[in-house]
C-alpha cells in the first residue's frame, strides 16, 4: 500500500521551504522569493486538495502505513480542507505584504523561515486525526510563534512575549494532563476511533466531563476566549502588524476549530452541560469582546478586540451543534479570517504611513488615500455583516439557529455585537479618514505598492466570497456536516476494516 | 503504586503553582518546569504501572505494558525541554532590556529610548 502523499502537502511544502531558507543563511531577498514561492505551491496544493475533497469526499492518509487507529492518520475533510486553503491564502499575501513593512533587520533573522514554520504547524493542526498529534502541532505552531513575537527584540516585545508564552506553556502543560486522562478513559488517541468508542459504550461516563472542562480551558486559552482572554489584548499589541496579521487571523482560529473538533466527536454525552458552558463562555466573549472595543480609541486595539467579539459569534453557532449553526460557524470562521487579515493590513498601512496608532492625532487621510479609505469603509462593512458581504451569511444562520433552539437572548446578544463592532469600525474610518486635516507633512514617505496591493486583494477577495456565498454553500455544508454528525467524519475507520 | 505517582504528581503540581505565583522571572520559569514534570508523571500512570510484560502485542499474551504513554512522554519531554530553554533565553534578554526580573513592574507599554 502506497502512502497518499496529497493531504500530507500542506505540511511538508511550507515546512521543506523554510528548511531550504534555514541553509541559505541570512539572504533577505532569496527568502522573499522563496517564501513566495512556497507559499504559492501550497495556494495550489490546497485548491487542489479542495477539489478533491469535493469530488470524492474524505480523504485520508496512514502515516507510514500503519493502519487506524494505531498509526497516525492526517484526515482532511471539508471542514480542514477549507482552512487549508484559507490559511493559504492569507499566507501568501501577507508574505507579499511583509516585503515592504517588516523591515531589513527581521527579514535578515529568518523572519519568513518562522512564518513557514508556523504555516506548519497550522495546517498540521487542521489537517491531523491523531489527537496527540494534534499537540504536537499546536506546539510547532507555537514554538514558531514565540519567536515571531519576540523577534526584533524591542522592550514590549520581550516583556509581552514573555508572558504569551507563560500562558501558552501552562496550558499546554493541561493539554498534555487532558490528553492523559482522555486516553486512560478510552484507550485510544485516534479522534475517529474515540467517537466510534464513545457512541458505542454505554455505560457512566461522567469523567468524560472532566475532560470536557479541561479540554475548554485549553483551548480557550488559545483562541481567546472568556474568561482567559486576559493575556490576548496586550500581547497581541507587542509584534509588528504583519505577524498580528498572521496571529489575528490564524492563531486564534486554530483554538476554535479544536475546540468544535474536540466538542463534536468526544463530548457527545453530556451535552446539556458541555455545550451549555461553551455557549456561555462564548457570550461572555462577544460582550467582553464589544466593551472593549468600544472603550478604546488606539486602532490596533480596536481590531484586536474585535478578534474576540468573532471567536465569541463563531462558537455561539459550534455550542449549538445543529446543522445551521454549524455552516453559519463555518462561514462566519472563513470570513473572519479573510476580512481580519485585510483589516489588520490596512489599519498596519495607516499606522506605517503615520507612525501613529491612536485615533485623535490623524485626521482627513480620505484626500491623499481615496483608495485606501473606501477599501477600509468595505472591509468595516464586510466586518459588520451589511447583506451582501461576507460577514451576513455566517451571522445569518448562527443568529436563525440560535432562534430555532430557543436561546433568544444569545441570538439577540450576537446582534448587538455587530452594532458595536460598526460603531468601532467607523469610529476608525469617521476618525482617520474624515474630520480636520492632520498635519500632513508629519507622513511617512514609505514604499506601498506591495502593501496595498495585499490589503486590496484580501478586501476583493472577501467581497467575492461574499458574492459568491451561494454558490458556495454545498461545500459548507459538507464541512459542517462532520461536526453536527460526527459518524460521517469517523466512518473512514470502517471503510479500512 | 499508581497512587503514590498519582500523589508525587499531584505534589509536585501543588509546588508548580506556589512558585508561579511568585514575582521573580526565574521561580516561575521553575515553576513551569516542575508542572510539565509533575503532568508527564501523569501520563505515564494513567498506562498504568508494572502491568508485568513486555510490550509485546500478541495473542498468547494476556497482560502486555501498554507502551503508548511512554513514547507520548518522550514526545511531550523533548517539547517542554525546548521550551524550557527557549524561556530561559528569553528571561535574561528581557532582564537586560527591561532591567527588571519583577513581573509586577512588566506592566503597561514601554518605548524603546
Amino acid at each position: 500500500m502506497t502512502t497518499n502523499i496529497l493531504p500530507l502537502l500542506p505540511i511538508i511544502i511550507p515546512f521543506f521551504t523554510g528548511i531550504v531558507m534555514l541553509f541559505t543563511g541570512r539572504r533577505p531577498l532569496a527568502h522573499r522569493v522563496m517564501a513566495a514561492v512556497g507559499s504559492l505551491l501550497a495556494l495550489i496544493a490546497t485548491i487542489w486538495l479542495t477539489i478533491h475533497v469535493y469530488q470524492s469526499g474524505t480523504i485520508v492518509t496512514y502515516l507510514g502505513s500503519w493502519v487506524a487507529p494505531f498509526g497516525i492518520s492526517v484526515v482532511i475533510d471539508m471542514a480542514a480542507a477549507l482552512l487549508l486553503l484559507t490559511t493559504a491564502i492569507i499566507t501568501m499575501f501577507t508574505v507579499i505584504y511583509s516585503f515592504q513593512s517588516i523591515g531589513i533587520e527581521r527579514e535578515k533573522y529568518y523572519y519568513y523561515v518562522m512564518v513557514m514554520f508556523m504555516i506548519t504547524g497550522v495546517n498540521g493542526a487542521f489537517s491531523t486525526g491523531d489527537i496527540f498529534n494534534m499537540f504536537v502541532f499546536f506546539e510547532v505552531f507555537l514554538l514558531a510563534s514565540y519567536v515571531l513575537i519576540t523577534l526584533g527584540g524591542t522592550k514590549i516585545q520581550l516583556q509581552e512575549g514573555f508572558k504569551y508564552i507563560l500562558v501558552n506553556l501552562i496550558s499546554s502543560n493541561f493539554f498534555v494532563l487532558g490528553l492523559a486522562y482522555l486516553y486512560s478513559v478510552t484507550g485510544s488517541l485516534n479522534m475517529a476511533d474515540i467517537y466510534n468508542k464513545l457512541s458505542a459504550f454505554e455505560g457512566n461516563y461522567s469523567i468524560m466531563t472532566l475532560v470536557a472542562v479541561l479540554f475548554i480551558f485549553v483551548f480557550a486559552t488559545k483562541a481567546g476566549v472568556f474568561p482567559l482572554y486576559f493575556w490576548l489584548p496586550g500581547s497581541y499589541y507587542a509584534p509588528p502588524m504583519p505577524i498580528l496579521v498572521l496571529f489575528g487571523a490564524l492563531l486564534t482560529k486554530v483554538g476554535v476549530y479544536a475546540i468544535a473538533r474536540t466538542y463534536s466527536l468526544f463530548f457527545i454525552d453530556n451535552v446539556d452541560f458541555t455545550n451549555q458552558i461553551l455557549l456561555l463562555i462564548a457570550l461572555a466573549t462577544v460582550v467582553m469582546g464589544s466593551i472593549g472595543a468600544l472603550s478604546y480609541t488606539d486602532m490596533k486595539r480596536i481590531i484586536i478586540y474585535n478578534i474576540l467579539i468573532a471567536v465569541g459569534v463563531i462558537l455561539v453557532g459550534v455550542a449549538m451543534m445543529d446543522q445551521t449553526g454549524l455552516v453559519g460557524a463555518f462561514y462566519y470562521l472563513i470570513h473572519d479570517m479573510l476580512i481580519k487579515a485585510a483589516l489588520f493590513m490596512l489599519v498596519g498601512y495607516l499606522i506605517y504611513r503615520t507612525g501613529e496608532t491612536g485615533i485623535q492625532k490623524l485626521g482627513g487621510l480620505i484626500k491623499l488615500h481615496p483608495w485606501t479609505g473606501w477599501m477600509f469603509f468595505i472591509a468595516a462593512m464586510g466586518l459588520t455583516g451589511v447583506p451582501p458581504l461576507s460577514g451576513f451569511y455566517g451571522k445569518l444562520f448562527i443568529v436563525q439557529s440560535t432562534f430555532e433552539n430557543d436561546h433568544y437572548i444569545s441570538g439577540i446578544i450576537v446582534l448587538l455585537s455587530s452594532l458595536a463592532v460598526l460603531y468601532s469600525v467607523i469610529k476608525i474610518f469617521i476618525g482617520v479618514f474624515w474630520g480636520s486635516d492632520m498635519d500632513f507633512s508629519k507622513l511617512r514617505p514609505i514604499k506601498s505598492d506591495k502593501i496595498l496591493f495585499a490589503s486590496f486583494a484580501m478586501v476583493i477577495l472577501s467581497v467575492v466570497f461574499g458574492l459568491a456565498a451561494d454558490a458556495l454553500y454545498p461545500l459548507f455544508d459538507m464541512a459542517a456536516q462532520s461536526f453536527y454528525d460526527p459518524a460521517s467524519y469517523s466512518n473512514y475507520l470502517t471503510e479500512v476494516e | 503504586m499508581e497512587l503514590i505517582t498519582i500523589l508525587l504528581s499531584g505534589i509536585l503540581i501543588g509546588s508548580a503553582v506556589y512558585l508561579m505565583l511568585s514575582r521573580s522571572v526565574i521561580r516561575i520559569i521553575i515553576g513551569t518546569a516542575l508542572l510539565s514534570h509533575g503532568v508527564h508523571l501523569m501520563l505515564l500512570t494513567m498506562g498504568k504501572l508494572k502491568r508485568g510484560n513486555v510490550p509485546v502485542l500478541d495473542e498468547a499474551v494476556e497482560n502486555y505494558t501498554d507502551p503508548l504513554p511512554q513514547a507520548l512522554i518522550l514526545t511531550a519531554i523533548v517539547i517542554a525541554f525546548a521550551l524550557t530553554a527557549f524561556i530561559l533565553v528569553l528571561a535574561l534578554r528581557a532582564y537586560g532590556e527591561l532591567g527588571t526580573d519583577d513581573v509586577e513592574e512588566m506592566k503597561g507599554v514601554p518605548h524603546d529610548d
